[in-house]
């Protein structure tokens, strides 16, 4: 059984994000890198369900144990590898990174190469973060799953998977409180929503342990992909400033009695 | 210029946020040019003359019933069909989860990039830019497609919804095919009524201040005098006061109504992501330094406790008048 998650390293939400000289890009120095937030539960949902086959309950005899492995796949630079070595402490067996030096980060291109990569891994499952939280495409992990002509269930915040593994039963919002349970054959992609889980934190075992655990290094041309772009980023510009609206002074209820008035006459909304 | 919308009902009623991008279709192609709407499911002819007032000269309705109509797997392949048909230079789709199903997969078929997620498209000579907002807000990109047709999928509430159109469009049938591995097997409503916060056109959303899962009746009650919908900080979500469907910010929705009102929300880089996008905004917080306050149309530093129910006691009263 092998487990595939997709894995991006994105900045934290807490970084600067200033925009670059060439008016297209981010200056990256002070970014700090972190495990894209939706596929780190995507992670959790891989390892419980490692876990729920090979755990101290599980029923999985010990060969059919060490067949099952959860691989993070990551198209990402150099650096990624750190946040690789992250999602190994928390258990991954192994790791597959894409260089994407020099190329651009197209959503089409970005799931074309890890396609290529999953397909080559043969993946029984593969699970992924619904969105990243820097350029939030969305589309990345579908288009994995169209190109593999696999079906997925996204943004999922219920899984549960049936003990012979043939299929999955998926629970999504699909708006204004509304639930679909839905049914996935196996090998399927699952989006994962952020409801689903909680991660685990690292620990310092697993960190160590992470440390001999392998990430090996592939490309485009070693997997057989051409490079091309389906868009290109016109220009990056910081949002319209909000600016520093009104305070309405007063008691509780005068306030409010003027907020009700501004929001009238003033800002027409009510 | 010919677009193709891909365009949501429920009930046999066009949804609001179809009804405005066919309508920013219309603006974009005129003069000369072509909308045409593609629907899932029988459409009725009240749906199909609502398509024409919204501005759609054509539909493509795909054959699609029952749950398949709700699937965005399913309706890849004649959605695909309907673009070999029209050859627009365009596909637009809310950006729903059943709007990213269709879309993504349907570009991804066809082998062309899309924009997810827009909040803004505009025509520059002969450029159509996409923009969409990116790293949870701080920056917005200017997106060009290199392929043809560029898809893009469109936040609600990103445009107005102009005069109706005197539009009678010529429905076409196309076929569908089985969704191959995923079958929806029930549809749930956990909460009866409860309008997307994606497509709210008013928000009142509360945080930590708000201090229990009791308190929010008193949320709901000022939503309600409003014709709100309720939001919620991830603080409140997170100690289990009200679910997750409701939560504003980076990992929850991303919203862009005309009044989204904070009560008891400090104003986080991750909320204030999920809701800068809405056009006039007003915290009550009891923190005079709140950084939510920074960011604000109108503000009250006073207790939500107080102010709240005020609120609403006045709102009903100028309802009344
Ligand atoms: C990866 C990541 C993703 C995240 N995603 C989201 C997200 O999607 N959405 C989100 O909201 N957060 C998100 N967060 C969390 C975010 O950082 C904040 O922790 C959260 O938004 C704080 O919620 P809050 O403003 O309700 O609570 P607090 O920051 O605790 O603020 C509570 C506020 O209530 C005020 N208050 C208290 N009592 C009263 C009263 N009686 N009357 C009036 N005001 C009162 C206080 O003055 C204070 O300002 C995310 C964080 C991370 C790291």
């Amino acid at each position: 059984m092998k487990i595939g998650v997709l894995l991006k390293e994105v900045a934290d939400t807490e970084s600067l994000i200033e925009i670059a000289p060439d008016g297209k890009s981010i200056i990256a120095d002070r970014i700090q890198w972190v495990i894209n937030p939706y596929d780190e539960i995507a992670l959790e949902e891989a390892l419980r369900l490692r876990e729920s086959l090979c755990g101290p309950t599980a029923t999985a005899s010990p060969e059919a144990c060490r067949a099952v492995e959860v691989v993070i796949v990551t198209a990402g630079l150099v650096h990624a590898q750190e946040t690789m070595r992250r999602a190994l402490a928390m258990g991954a067996d192994r790791g597959l990174r894409i260089d994407v030096e020099g190329l651009l980060p197209d959503p089409f291109f970005t799931a074309t190469l890890l396609a290529a990569a999953c397909r080559r891994e043969g993946f029984d499952i593969v699970f992924a973060g619904k969105i990243s939280t820097d350029a939030g495409w969305g589309q990345v992990h579908i288009g994995v799953a169209e190109m593999l002509s696999l079906p997925h269930v996204s943004p999922v915040e219920k899984f549960e998977c049936d003990p012979a593994f043939k299929e999955a039963v998926c629970t999504r919002a699909a708006g204004a409180g509304v639930k679909e349970m839905i049914r996935v054959r196996l090998p399927a992609l699952i989006g994962c929503e952020k409801s689903l889980n909680q991660p685990r934190y690292v620990s310092l075992p697993g960190i160590l342990k992470a440390k001999s655990k392998p990430i090996a290094e592939t490309n485009a041309s070693e997997l057989g992909v051409e490079v091309k772009s389906a868009m290109s980023i016109e220009r990056l510009a910081p949002p319209p400033e909000r600016r520093r609206g009104r305070m309405i002074a007063g008691r509780p209820r005068d306030a409010a009695r003027e907020l009700v008035r501004l929001l009238r006459e003033e800002a027409k909304v009510i | 210029m010919m677009i193709l919308v891909v365009a949501e009902s429920e009930g046999g009623a066009l949804k609001r946020h179809s009804a405005e991008l066919i309508g920013k279709a219309a603006s974009l192609v005129a003069p000369g040019g072509e909308v045409a709407a593609f629907v899932a499911g029988a459409s009725g002819d009240a749906l199909t003359r609502e398509l024409g007032r919204a501005g759609a000269d054509t539909v493509f309705a795909a054959n699609a019933s029952g749950n398949d109509a709700r699937s965005g797997q399913a309706l890849a392949q004649p959605l695909c069909a309907a673009v070999a048909r029209f050859a627009p230079d365009c596909v637009l789709g809310s950006s729903t989860p059943f709007g990213a199903d269709l879309l993504v997969r349907a570009s991804m078929r066809l082998g062309v990039g899309m924009a997810s997620d827009c909040t803004g498209i505009s025509v520059e000579g002969e450029k159509v830019l996409f923009e969409r907002p990116v790293y949870g807000g701080a920056a917005i990109a200017a997106v060009r497609l290199l392929s043809s047709p560029a898809f893009a999928s469109v936040r609600p509430n990103s445009f107005s919804i102009p005069p109706a159109f005197d539009k009678l469009p010529a429905v076409s049938v196309v076929e569908t095919v089985d969704a191959q591995g995923v079958r929806i097997e029930r549809v749930e409503e956990s909460e009866p009524g409860m309008v997307d916060l994606a497509e709210a056109d008013r928000i009142v959303a509360a945080g930590r201040g708000i201090r229990n899962a009791e308190n929010f009746g008193m949320i709901r009650d000022l939503a309600r005098a409003l014709g709100a919908t309720v939001g919620a900080s991830r603080a409140a979500v997170d100690e289990g006061w009200i679910s997750h469907d409701h939560q504003v910010g980076q990992s929850g929705r991303a919203v862009s109504p005309a009044l989204y009102i904070a009560c008891g929300i400090s104003g986080s880089i991750q909320h204030m992501s999920g809701m800068r996008s809405s056009k006039v905004v007003v915290a009550i917080n009891s923190d005079p330094e709140a950084p939510i306050f920074s960011r604000v149309d109108y503000g009250i530093a006073g207790d939500m406790f107080e102010v709240v129910p005020a609120l609403e006691e006045f709102i009903r009263e100028m309802r009344r008048k």
